[in-house]
């Protein structure tokens, strides 16, 4: 599982129309389906939230990708259902939250997917934002696969020094990761400072009034974008308070089939 | 030996960067790997000591194949050095920093104490011993980390980038350590695009272009070639360049270091006087 | 492009940058890294800053653009005037707007996701207008020879190329001198002297004073009109390439050029040499008047 779960979070440049969409309809996007993941409870309705982002992922030419971070999700959400079922909980309703969790996984990373660091950047700083700490952000999202590269050659180099990553009890399994990480945190370091430097001499921080070279424009798909997101929140909330839906029992239950907790009413 | 059989290495997304290498390493063979970044040179020699397992083909380090053993094992054989010694330096002391691969791999006490002191003296570094690692120089940084892979006296030795860096005196010094570790009957492999370096040291050079070997022989024949040193984004030694202007004086065209030149220069001017 | 656009405005004085006295020991260190340096270069210069590791040459540089005294602290004695500005008085923002640096590592100067990006953020960073942006990374790019790259990542493009990127970075900038710290350490031997071809041509296009920091001077003792050699700390040698590349040169550990080495060792054993060479075409000629008769 490891690092290739963050592989569905990174940005990687493609020329896709999702690629292409200005980052704030997008974020209008993903911030939509986050709100109407969390409004539903019924599990008709939560399926079809995560199945109208596979058409989104196609279009957008990240499967694979989007797959790593399901399957990471996915790893996680049986963590959490693991531990509710043995307390109780009923299946369906644990089904019902693992399908609403990998669908806020999915938009948020859909949305990291396709949108550059940059983009990202130049649309907090159109919003406001002091440049620093746009750049701030922009840089240490673009630092993670630099830095992701930086913890293999560092794995691969203790290795090279008979260092077993797999052996020991888990005492010894945790200390082992000490030589994998003082030098991260070390170049972390040192590339901050290089970092730093050229930055300084290239005048950063000089003046808040920066003309960006390159701007974000919303164009006819961009606000067609947020539009039918709105209209598909509204119509969510209708949905959700007027309209009745299916309902879906999977009549299992953890007392029935291990009746150690008396106490469930 | 060091073997690999039509080795090809492609990345998880799918570009091969190695396309079907047949190389052969003796024993003690005094041996640069060089070519334009993006070779394949790093990856290639990643495979000889099991970090990199092949896509196709095998590597065998002395005859035993090296999926069938685990890195750290290999490792005990194949000592690879890497090339920003910052990527491994954790401790709290360099004596503590050069033991760590002996007490890895199980070494008394006892054995610790004597090898980690007897590298630090041959690499001039026992009066770091106390002291941290990173408060140490660039170019000590990097002979500790060379300390810390040769203290297990591997039998093969393989450098990544040794040079880089490194001044012209450290260079001198780095060369004639390296020539000490091949008098020693030790295998050395080092990867290197500083061509000066390897006329001076005179080994088997082995040419990769684009993941495929593209030329294989002694130094002063390869460095030499004007060909060669185009498709691979090398530049020749200056000698090589100074005797190929000379060319039409009859002058010897396979020479690569100064010594060499003066003696055939001197000979030619003895002639013509 | 217009004559005026590439010839850039210089403030009229002769000495681009004047170091006096300068001594500086960095906070916390016992040992002073520079020792009573002083020297002067004139505008238009391409000078060579060499020697061995540790002897306070990526200090001076520093002190040309500002990083020390503000970015690095410590005790600084002496006075160092770049361009008219003293490094004392004047933040790192101001003096970058006439001295350029760049770095070593190419991967840790450029921060965008785009060539043409990384080389606006200086003169962004400025406040300079969108239009005037717009034109100074065309110049940047087209004087650089990466056009074609602008819309690449730098993590795309090669090590020279990312160099050239970090040059039209700080070309963007327009300024009068520009310090180049190892610019060729990570870099093949053709990009090496791709590199230097290019900051020659800054040299002696633009006119841009040139502090060149490096070690491998087989590629750039052609290009420099003046070598100056430190060693702990102290100026040792500062002359003409023919002139500092002695045996004095050689015992301090500088790597001067072989093809130098070599016409010494002949000239030790009575071949005649007029002038000692420093490339391999000064070197063939030379010979051929002795060898060819």
């Amino acid at each position: 599982m490891s690092i290739r779960m963050f592989e569905g979070f990174k940005f990687s440049k493609l020329p896709t129309p999702l690629h292409d969409m200005d980052p704030r309809a997008k974020f209008v996007l993903t911030i939509g389906i986050f709100a109407v993941a969390l409004l539903f409870s019924n599990i008709y309705a939560l399926s079809a939230v995560l199945l109208i982002q596979m058409p989104l992922v196609y279009m957008a030419k990240s499967t694979r990708r989007w797959m790593k971070s399901m399957k990471g999700g996915a790893l996680l959400a049986l963590l959490i259902f693991a531990m509710n079922f043995i307390t109780g909980t009923s299946f369906t309703f644990l089904l019902s939250m693992t399908i609403r969790f990998l669908s806020i996984i999915s938009s948020f990373s859909i949305f990291f997917m396709t949108t550059s660091p940059d983009d990202l950047g130049l649309a907090l700083e159109r919003m406001r934002i002091p440049y620093t700490l746009c750049f701030t952000f922009t840089t240490a999202v673009r630092l993670v696969p630099t830095m992701a590269l930086d913890a293999q050659t560092v794995v691969d180099a203790q290795k090279s020094r008979g260092l077993e990553l797999e052996k020991g009890n888990l005492l010894k399994r945790i200390r082992n990761y000490v030589p994998i990480l003082i030098p991260l945190i070390v170049n972390a370091i040192r590339r901050s400072v290089e970092l730093a430097e050229a930055l300084e001499s290239r005048a950063f921080g000089t003046t808040e009034k920066r003309e960006p070279l390159v701007v974000l424009k919303m164009r006819l798909t961009d606000y067609l974008t947020v539009l039918t997101t709105i209209a598909f929140v509204v119509i969510a909330v209708y949905i959700n308070l007027y309209v009745p839906l299916p309902t879906f029992d999977i009549p299992i239950r953890m007392p029935h089939i291990w009746p150690w907790m008396r106490w469930q009413p | 030996m060091i073997k690999t059989e039509m080795l090809h290495f492609a990345y998880p997304t799918g570009d091969e960067v190695l396309k079907g290498i047949d190389l052969e390493i003796e024993d003690s063979e005094f041996v640069a790997i060089m070519g334009e970044n993006g070779a394949g040179k790093t990856t290639l020699i990643k495979h000889f000591n099991g970090l990199n397992k092949p896509t196709k083909g095998r590597v065998l380090i002395d005859g035993v194949d090296t999926r069938k053993r685990s890195v750290a094992s290999i490792s005990r054989d194949v000592g690879l050095v890497f090339q920003n010694p910052d990527h491994q330096l954790f401790c709290e002391t360099v004596k503590e920093e050069v033991s760590f691969s002996l007490k890895n791999f199980g070494y008394d006490e006892a054995t610790i104490e004597r090898r980690t002191n007897s590298i630090l003296e041959t690499l001039d570094l026992s009066e770091y011993c106390d002291s941290s690692p990173f408060t140490l120089s660039g170019g000590e940084r990097k002979r500790v980390a060379l300390a810390s892979v040769l203290v297990w006296n591997p039998k093969h030795v393989v450098l990544d980038e040794p040079t880089i860096g490194q001044d012209y005196l450290q260079k001198d010094r780095l060369r004639n350590f390296i020539l000490q570790l091949v008098s020693q009957r030790k295998t050395v492999i080092m990867v290197t695009h500083d061509v000066e370096f390897v006329a001076e040291c005179k080994p088997r050079v082995l040419l990769l272009s684009r993941g495929n070997v593209v030329a294989d022989g002694p130094a002063h024949k390869i460095l030499s070639d004007d060909g060669l040193a185009n498709q691979c984004s090398l530049i020749r030694p200056q000698m090589s360049s100074l005797m190929s202007s000379l060319k039409d004086l009859g002058l010897a065209q396979d020479v690569i270091d100064v010594y060499t030149a003066r003696s055939c220069l001197l000979e030619a001017f003895r002639k013509v006087r | 492009m217009s004559r005026s656009a590439l010839v850039l405005e210089m403030t009229p004085r002769l000495a681009a940058i004047d170091v006096n006295n300068l001594t500086f020991t960095y906070l916390g260190s016992q040992k002073p890294s520079v020792a009573n340096v002083t020297f002067s270069i004139n505008r238009g210069q391409f000078v060579v800053l060499t020697g061995p590791s540790g002897c306070g040459k990526t200090s001076v540089c520093r002190c040309l653009n500002g990083l020390i005294p503000h970015f690095y602290s410590g005790e600084l004695h002496g006075d160092v005037v770049v361009c008219g500005l003293d490094i004392r008085q004047c933040p790192t923002s101001e003096l970058s707007k006439k001295v350029g640096f760049v770095f070593q590592n190419p991967e840790n100067q450029l921060f965008s996701l785009s060539v043409e990006r990384d080389v606006a953020f200086g003169p962004e960073n400025l406040g300079l207008s969108r239009a005037e942006t717009r034109e100074r990374v065309e110049w940047a790019l087209q004087v650089t020879g990466i056009s074609s790259l602008r819309h690449r990542a730098p993590y795309e493009v090669s090590g020279g190329q990312q160099q050239r990127a970090a040059i039209a970075a700080v070309l963007a900038m327009k300024p009068e001198v520009m310090v180049l710290d190892e610019p060729t350490s990570f870099l093949d031997p053709r990009s090496a002297a791709e590199i230097l071809k290019v900051v020659h041509s800054l040299n002696r296009q633009m006119g841009i004073t040139i502090v060149l920091v490096e070690h491998r001077l087989d590629l750039a003792s052609q290009y420099a009109d003046r070598i100056i050699i430190m060693d702990a700390g102290k100026v040792i040698l500062d002359g003409k390439p023919s002139e500092v590349y002695n045996e004095r040169a050689r015992l301090i550990g500088v790597g001067i050029p072989r093809i130098t080495f070599l016409a010494q060792l002949l000239q030790k054993e009575g071949m005649p040499f007029p002038t000692i060479p420093v490339t391999v075409e000064e070197a063939s000629s030379l010979l051929r008047r002795s060898l060819g008769s």
